[in-house]
């Protein structure tokens, strides 16, 4: 039972961290596309069909990739969680129903005609598509983050026989946490998707080619973060302030902050060492993490030992992966500014150094997700629904450890390979260029070929 | 005392249910009958009749899983755990067939690929069969909870439905070619449509005998009580529509995709005649296993104004897409014209 518990653990963060980083891409590259698609249908620019083209390819492989890795995740909680979805079921089931019937069938619904309708439908109802596309995506993002916010911060239920059932849909649906997660989360995900842009853009112009359309991209890039990474700065400080009220011991554990204390220094670093409550190797500067998460360097922050051990989250992993997201964030802002500069002075197409940088920024935005849903998530360890229940006790009964065991294995196998060859599918597509297909794409007589989003978008 | 959604819930839960059926189960028919097909030009054809849709008809799968969940929570936690395995292969079976869709013709190695499509859509089908077949042969639950084996579902009679559902859908997937295609290629699918019309008709035959030997409640549904006497036009309709099948395959455009789904319904309810209320088989009803009613009433004024919706630009989306499928250029457009 606890080797089926640990590997349930195991599995379900291997199968939704690799399927977050498709949602961390194509929510904002369906939105990318949708602003492509009006600029061309009221401007008529031709840069920006060629550009929505482009990117149409791209997003129908991570678009596909997301839907089939996405089928898996309401079955996990099947499988491997049945006593959480027999507990919470009356709660979460309807959000993530939600989920499937406003996002889901939009998105699946009109991407049809937006991968292959171009010629088959006048172009305003082409434009609608894509609109109703990057709708869906952010949609889903609402419902699904409802859900989760409502395992970090749960509010509007009551327990009835031992199962959670709603008594206020409009609390459960915005708990504390969840207008904060929503705006972070989302914004995450454009700033991730415009350093992709801004990467493959700098990929094309490194080898002076395509000018016009990779500088339209870095500029429309730049042009969004110019407003996105600031603002998710100050987003990201509200959030752990609202962490710090609700989750008092998430926010003890991410600053690996034993005692409670006023004038509590930030650690930079340190090797938090769980079983001797107390950390080693600090570097900290004094005073300032009561100053970022009181705003004042009297105001007191709650330590770890205020929990029994049991009721305390592993500390070194949101501690590490916190830092990760933040020192993420912080670079990001840095390239920001200096991406505005390079603007400024014209130079986009020509600085070689800020192409290799952007080139190798690209996975930053992905790496800060992934960071940040760790944090976030082991976080509320030991809960699944945090203060309610504990995650030991949402396990499956009848599983045995050889059958995760197995599973785990199946998962992982299958995924190594799917991503693997997406990864080299999506960087091929890309480095393809705007032109006819790369003859190597092509070993057959177009005629011959089956359709598909990545070679076939109109 | 608030309004009693629990049968609405069933309605529209079982018609989730039967519209992934139909849907995905013609277009994972498409890729059981792929390595079928002679040549690459036919291959190609299949892939392209369902290539802007499959992700849709997959959307229906979701529904019903999370459907089940946020109205059935009690039985959506016993009997998943029950099928286990089967969940597990039926889910990597479709990302190998969905994301093949995008990679087979990126790939430089396209049979791999190509070889994942009919690999998975043909592991997919299998699994959803034996999920079928240990859901009609029972789920032992004690509490809230499946207390069962991890290989309950390796029986003969699960194996059988599995491959029951194999012919089933190829059925459905070459009664769809007929439909969308034209000249040798149809030919070749209303031959293909004949041999899996014979396969499901054994299957179904077999099907029929066996669920009443092997559960009392079915048996006594069947054939004790009062009433055998209603139940006698399911067998007789589904006999019919095989016969319109049979005799439509020859020369018919609609006519088999229509014959097929309708053989599909009358399975689909027969089975239902078969458990209901039951909705974990045979334990717990419908009532038990439901959510709250505040959970449910939640969900259903979305789902009453959404549901309508949906099934509107489904429509839509099919009729931009209708008429026999064609060849390279003229499906959307051709790719040099950047």
């Amino acid at each position: 039972m606890d080797q089926a518990l640990l590997l349930s653990r195991l599995q379900f963060a291997w199968v939704i961290a690799l399927h977050i980083l498709l949602p961390a891409f194509t929510v904002g590259l369906a939105a990318y596309i949708a602003v492509l698609e009006g600029l061309f249908f009221f401007g008529r620019r031709p840069v920006f069909l060629r550009l929505s083209r482009y990117w149409l390819r791209i997003f129908a492989v991570s678009f596909g990739m997301g839907v089939v890795s996405g089928i898996v995740m309401p079955f996990q909680f099947g499988t491997n969680w049945s006593r959480y979805s027999e507990i919470t079921g009356g709660v979460t089931g309807p959000l993530m129903a939600y989920e499937v019937l406003t996002a889901f069938f939009l998105e699946a619904g009109f991407l049809g005609i937006l991968l292959f309708g171009r010629d088959k439908v006048p172009p305003w109802v082409h434009f609608f598509a894509g609109v109703m596309v990057a709708g869906g995506t952010l949609l889903s993002t609402f419902w699904i983050l409802a859900a989760n916010s409502w395992m970090q911060t749960p509010a509007g239920y009551g327990i009835v026989d031992g199962r959670f059932v709603p008594v206020d849909w409009w609390k459960a649906v915005f708990t504390p946490s969840f207008p904060y997660r929503l705006v972070h989360t989302t914004m995450a995900f454009f700033i991730t998707t415009a350093f992709a842009v801004i990467g493959v853009a700098a990929y094309h112009l490194r080898h002076d080619r395509y000018l016009e359309e990779s500088v339209t991209m870095q500029k429309m890039g730049f042009g969004l973060l110019a407003i996105l990474v600031p603002l998710q700065v100050f987003i990201g400080d509200q959030h752990g302030l609202n962490t710090l009220e609700y989750q008092p011991v998430k926010i003890a554990a991410i600053e690996a902050n034993w005692e409670t204390q006023s004038h509590m220094p930030l650690l930079l670093f340190a090797w938090p060492d769980e079983r001797a409550e107390r950390n080693d190797f600090e570097v900290a500067i004094p005073e300032l993490g009561s100053l970022i998460l009181r705003h004042h360097v009297d105001g007191v922050v709650p330590g770890l030992k205020d929990w029994k051990p049991g009721d305390r989250p592993p500390v070194a992993i949101p501690f590490f992966s916190f830092r990760i997201m933040v020192g993420i964030g912080l670079a990001m802002l840095a390239m920001t500014l200096a991406g505005l500069w390079v603007w400024y002075r014209g130079r986009l197409s020509t600085t070689r150094w800020f192409q290799r940088l952007c080139l190798a920024a690209m996975p930053l935005g992905f790496i800060a997700v992934i960071a940040g849903w760790v944090t976030t998530e082991v976080g509320r360890q030991p809960w699944v629904v945090y203060g309610l229940l504990r995650t030991r006790d949402a396990v499956t009964p009848s599983l045995r450890g050889g059958d995760v065991t197995v599973s785990i294995l199946v998962y992982i196998a299958a995924y190594i390979v799917i991503f693997g060859s997406g990864v080299y599918f999506l960087a091929r597509l890309a480095r393809g260029g705007f032109g006819p297909a790369e003859p190597d794409l092509q070993p057959f007589p177009t005629q011959k070929r089956p359709i598909s989003g990545a070679t076939r978008v109109t | 005392m608030a309004l009693d959604l629990v049968p609405l819930w069933t309605a529209i839960l079982a018609f989730g249910v039967f519209m992934y059926v139909l849907l995905d189960g013609f277009d994972l028919g498409v890729g059981i009958l792929f390595p079928l097909a002679h040549g690459v030009q036919e291959r190609s054809l299949m892939m392209n009749s369902i290539a802007p849709i499959w992700d849709f008809n997959e959307t229906w799968l979701v529904l019903g899983g999370v459907g089940l969940l946020a109205a059935f929570p009690i039985a959506f936690a016993i009997i998943i755990p029950a099928v286990y395995f089967p969940i597990l292969f039926m889910l990597v079976g479709l990302i190998f067939r969905g994301v093949a869709f995008e990679f087979s013709h990126l790939a430089k190695k396209r049979a791999f690929w190509s070889g994942g499509f009919f690999v998975g859509s043909l592991v997919a089908t299998f699994s959803q069969g034996v999920v079928l077949g240990t859901y009609v042969q029972g789920i032992p639950v004690s509490g809230r909870a499946f207390v069962g084996g991890s290989f309950d579902w390796l029986t003969p009679f699960a194996l059988l439905t599995g491959l029951g559902l194999i012919a089933g859908y190829g059925l459905l997937g070459a009664c769809w070619l007929v439909m969308k295609t034209e000249g040798e290629l149809q030919a070749w699918a209303r031959r293909m449509a004949r041999g899996f019309t014979i396969g499901v008709a054994a299957f179904v035959a077999m099907v029929s005998v066996w669920t009443p030997l092997l559960e009392p409640q079915v048996r006594s549904r069947w054939f004790g009580g009062d009433h055998p006497f209603w139940l006698w036009p399911v067998p007789l309709v589904t006999a019919g529509l095989f016969v319109w099948l049979w005799r439509s395959i020859a020369r018919g455009h609609f006519a088999p995709f229509l014959a097929g789904m309708g053989i599909f319904l009358m399975a689909y309810i027969g089975l239902g005649i078969s458990i209901f209320p039951l909705v974990v088989p045979y334990t717990y009803d419908l009532w038990q296993s439901a959510a709250s009613p505040s959970s449910q009433a939640f969900l259903m004024i979305g789902t009453l104004f959404l549901l309508p919706i949906i099934l509107g630009y489904t429509v839509y989306s099919y009729y931009v897409f209708r008429g026999k499928v064609q060849a390279g250029t003229g499906y959307g457009h051709a790719e040099g014209t950047h």
